[in-house]
């Protein structure tokens, strides 16, 4: 098996994984009915918010217990669906000899594993319940999948990405992705969660896609939670950005000229500063902020694909 | 009583101040500039390709005007885009300048008192034992609190203590450094130039630095033309690398002179030379190659011809033009309808096997030049600006210049075409040329200095928690602890009650009595 194979295998198998995990996440979310149902602050001091309340309705088809099970199941296969998908980058780096963000299929995989990574922090911070894997799971797979679309060979570097700024500039963008990943998750859920909530204090009725918000934590913890995210991506795609301009200056002779990623950059940039400064200006615009980070998020994703492939720019050349 | 026009006019510009001023503003000016930001990346920039704006012109003739009139082929310096951002720079002016001086205030002033109630804040703690007031400063101390004790009249001692101030100091660095950043980005516009510049190999193509020695320049508005610093260059050897078809490293040996003093340099992309406060970039490259033209009555002439790139294989496209060709000896005249024009194509790797002019490797592994050839008059005389890269083409259609070959001709290193009068044009070599961009931007290290301070500040604007912590001793021999966080984090009760815990380690702490604190934030 030759270095490339070996890391498409390892890629094949970490979206196997995923999808298991994601799978046994779904089991524990639906059927650990220990999980209040209102107004459950994300993870109690010690963990002693979450009492066991017997479900009157339906006999579950699995116990409590082995839902709870199920998701430490689901947390083992995370582990070693992310160990996989980093054995994957680095069998590549061995392959080929450079630094692993070389095309785009590349930078989508690298986002896939940083927004892992950081679910996984946050997990095991217990700043999350681990149950809400199937949400993160979930949108790393899609992430995963999407990138087989734009597959291609691992292959030497154009001469103006031979450099560490693409190690640095690259890397802190990956990153940045990868969080503000998450971050979009949380700011969904927080949507989905709070309009869940006034159905229900306006005594209507709650159907199918609505009812899975439920078992989601209190919505102003996964609004804070939200924000907290942001907060630690904020720095990171700004630095991201300042040092795409340093090694734009080495490189093409200029550090800004408004190339079309350059373009959708800034723009990003300037939605999530808007974000930022919605949550402190009054109530309705903090109302409206998870809206602001998912245009953003939105934003991030337009310049990954669209850019790429539709617009011709300098950044183009790194190849789909 | 009605208000006087002056009154009016002056409460009237306070409220447009207000609002322009206010976070609301901000936010919607935020995102009015992401949504102006946005046409730039679709239509096609002067300021990056004015030869785009051009194509668009012609394949859009109807809109491209339109669209012209509505700077959309200038984007970032359209009215529209500086009114947005000019508005921004306004507004955050307006709200640094105050917050600079609350927060100037706020520095020097103690911590405030705590309020008669103290039950009313998000964290609140009873104390039943004794609490010493030398452990609460020195926990407070240590923690790196700011303090103030106030004792009142009815024997009530008070320990205010605030802490965190780093976070509006941040904030408003960190609002301060966009200013700043947009001040270096003005004085590059302004003070800046840059010339792009094809240079061939060998001392006989060597350059200096001044306007009309490049292909292609701008000026900033305050950039006399003759106060460009003065060196030349020199392109001693050229190296790419491919690796699978693909270049993998550029290299170029360069020579320069200033003053004199000649030095040399290995420019390579991402390592650029700086002369005299300019930078030399190498941006690109491509091939030159080398033919000699020998007329019927046998005088020769060289060209030494860059080819433009038309693809990753560098299948290049080039001319070569001879409008002094056919010189008679004897009659010692020039016939103007004799000129000799070629246009070709550069294959690098030429497959002898599958005879295609477009090759699929772009090293120099068999390179083949396919000609075209033309004679009559070549049209460079009428002063026109008109393209070094192909034979005039209106000339071909005015019949002006007449096409000698049908099929296009390929010949290899060392071979001939041979024209019917008996010329040849000789394919000599391939040489390489390097594409240089030169550039000064005074703005820059303004704009890279605003950006570290940006950085540097955005960390504790985001992450430092301001928050107050109070104690108070009542005359009735009760002890109270209370905390806020003045912005929206948790973690206050733990931090609070640790320092409690430190303050009275013997008593337990009895909870707050009210059921949920108002404006609670932990
Ligand atoms: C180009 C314009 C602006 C940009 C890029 C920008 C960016 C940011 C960013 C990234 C933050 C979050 C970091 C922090 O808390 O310091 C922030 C916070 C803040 N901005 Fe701006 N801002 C701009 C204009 C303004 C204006 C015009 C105002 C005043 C109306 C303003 C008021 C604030 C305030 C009060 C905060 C603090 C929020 C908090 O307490 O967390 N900003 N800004």
């Amino acid at each position: 098996m030759t270095g490339a194979e070996a890391a498409n295998t390892l890629f094949v198998a970490t979206i196997l994984v995923y999808a298991a995990a994601m799978f046994a996440f779904a089991l524990e979310y639906a059927f650990d009915k220990r999980a209040p149902k209102r107004a459950e602050a994300l993870v109690a001091a010690g963990g002693s918010a979450e009492t066991e309340t017997p479900d009157e309705t339906a006999a579950a088809p699995i116990s409590p217990a082995a839902a709870r099970g199920a998701g430490r199941l689901g947390l083992i296969l995370t582990y070693l669906g992310t160990g996989a998908l980093a054995a994957s980058i680095v069998t590549r780096v061995v392959y080929t000899g450079r630094w692993p963000w070389g095309n785009m299929f590349e930078y989508t995989v690298g986002v896939a594993l940083a927004g892992m990574v950081c679910w996984l922090v946050l997990v095991q911070s217990k700043q999350v319940p681990r149950r809400l894997g199937l949400f993160a799971t979930f949108a790393v797979t899609m992430v995963l999948g999407t990138s087989v679309r734009v597959y291609t060979e691992a292959g030497p570097l154009v001469p103006a990405l031979d450099s560490y700024w693409i190690i640095i500039h690259v890397t802190a963008a990956i990153a940045a992705s990868g969080v503000l990943l998450i971050g979009c998750v949380f700011a969904i859920l927080h949507l989905i969660k709070r309009r869940y909530d006034r159905r229900v204090s306006d005594g209507k009725s709650i159907r199918f896609p609505l009812n899975v918000a439920e078992r989601l934590p209190d919505a102003t913890a996964l609004e804070r939670l939200t924000f907290k995210i942001h907060v630690f991506a904020f720095p990171l795609l700004t630095f991201g950005i300042f040092a795409g301009a340093v090694w734009a200056h080495f490189a093409w002779g200029r550090y800004w000229a408004w190339d079309p990623k350059e373009v959708w950059a800034f723009i990003a940039w300037v939605v999530y500063a808007a974000y930022l400064h919605a949550r402190v200006s009054g109530r309705s615009a903090k109302a409206n902020a998870p809206w602001i980070a998912i245009l953003g998020y939105a934003v991030m994703l337009f310049n990954l694909t669209a850019v790429n492939l539709v617009f011709n720019g300098l950044h183009s050349y790194a190849g789909v | 009583m009605t208000a006087t026009p002056a009154k009016q006019l002056r409460s009237f510009g306070r409220r447009w101040w207000h609002q322009l001023t206010s976070m609301r503003t901000a936010l919607l000016l935020l995102l009015a500039l992401a949504l102006a930001a946005i046409p730039g990346s679709t239509f096609p920039q002067r300021s990056i390709s004015a030869t785009d704006v051009t194509a668009y012109y012609e394949r859009y003739p109807d809109l491209a005007p339109v669209l012209d009139r509505l700077w959309a082929f200038d984007v970032y310096t359209s009215p529209w885009f500086s009114a947005i951002y000019l508005l921004l720079m306004v507004s955050l002016v307006g709200c640094i300048i105050p917050r600079l001086g609350v927060h100037l205030r706020s520095l020097r002033a103690a911590p405030p008192d705590a309020p008669k109630r103290m039950e009313i804040l998000p964290y609140h703690r009873r104390l039943d034992g004794q609490a010493n007031e030398t452990r609460a400063q020195a926990a407070l101390k240590q923690q790196r609190f700011r303090t103030v004790r106030r004792e009142s009249d009815d024997g009530t001692v008070t320990i205010a203590a605030e802490k965190g101030y780093l976070r509006e100091s941040g904030n408003l660095l960190f609002h301060t450094s966009v200013i700043f950043i947009l001040v270096g980005v003005a004085v590059g516009s302004l003070f800046s130039w840059y010339g792009n510049r094809i240079l061939s190999e060998g001392a006989d193509q060597a350059f200096c630095n001044n306007l009309q020695q490049y292909d292609e320049y701008g000026l900033g508005a305050y950039v006399p033309e003759t106060s460009l610093p003065s060196f030349c260059l020199q392109l001693d050897s050229f190296e790419a690398e491919f690796t699978n078809g693909g270049p993998t490293a550029y290299d170029a040996d360069v020579t320069y002179t200033v003053d004199g003093a000649e030095d040399t340099y290995n420019l390579r992309v991402n390592h650029p030379l700086n002369i005299d406060g300019a930078n030399v970039f190498l941006i690109g490259h491509g091939y030159t190659p080398v033919v000699t033209y020998t007329d019927r009555y046998g005088n020769t002439e060289t060209r030494t011809q860059p080819f433009l790139a038309m693809d990753p294989a560098l299948n290049s496209e080039g001319a070569f033009k001879f409008p002094d060709a056919n010189y008679n000896p004897e009659t010692g005249e020039v016939d103007p309808n004799a000129e000799v024009g070629f246009d070709a194509i550069l294959v690098p790797t030429y497959d002898d096997a599958t005879a295609m002019l477009i090759g699929s490797e772009p090293e120099l592994n068999n390179p083949v030049l396919a000609l075209t050839a033309y004679r009559g008059d070549l049209g460079m005389g009428d002063g026109l600006p008109e393209s070094v890269y192909s034979v005039n083409e209106e000339q071909i259609t005015a019949g002006d210049l007449e096409q000698l070959n049908d099929t296009v001709e390929a010949i290899g290193v060392g071979d001939s075409m041979e024209l019917d009068d008996g010329s040849t044009l000789t394919f000599d070599r391939v040489e390489q040329y390097a594409v240089l961009q030169v550039r000064h931007d005074p703005g820059g290290p303004i704009v890279l200095g605003g950006a570290m301070i940006l950085l540097a500040a955005l960390l504790p604007a985001l992450t430092v928690r301001r928050r107050r912590y109070w104690i108070r001793w009542n005359p009735d021999g009760t002890v109270e602890t209370a905390g806020l966080n003045r912005n929206d984090y948790d973690g206050l009760e733990e931090e609070c009650d640790a320092l409690t815990a430190d303050i009275a380690p013997d008593t337990e702490p009895t909870p707050p009595r009210t059921e949920e604190p108002i404006g609670s934030t932990s």
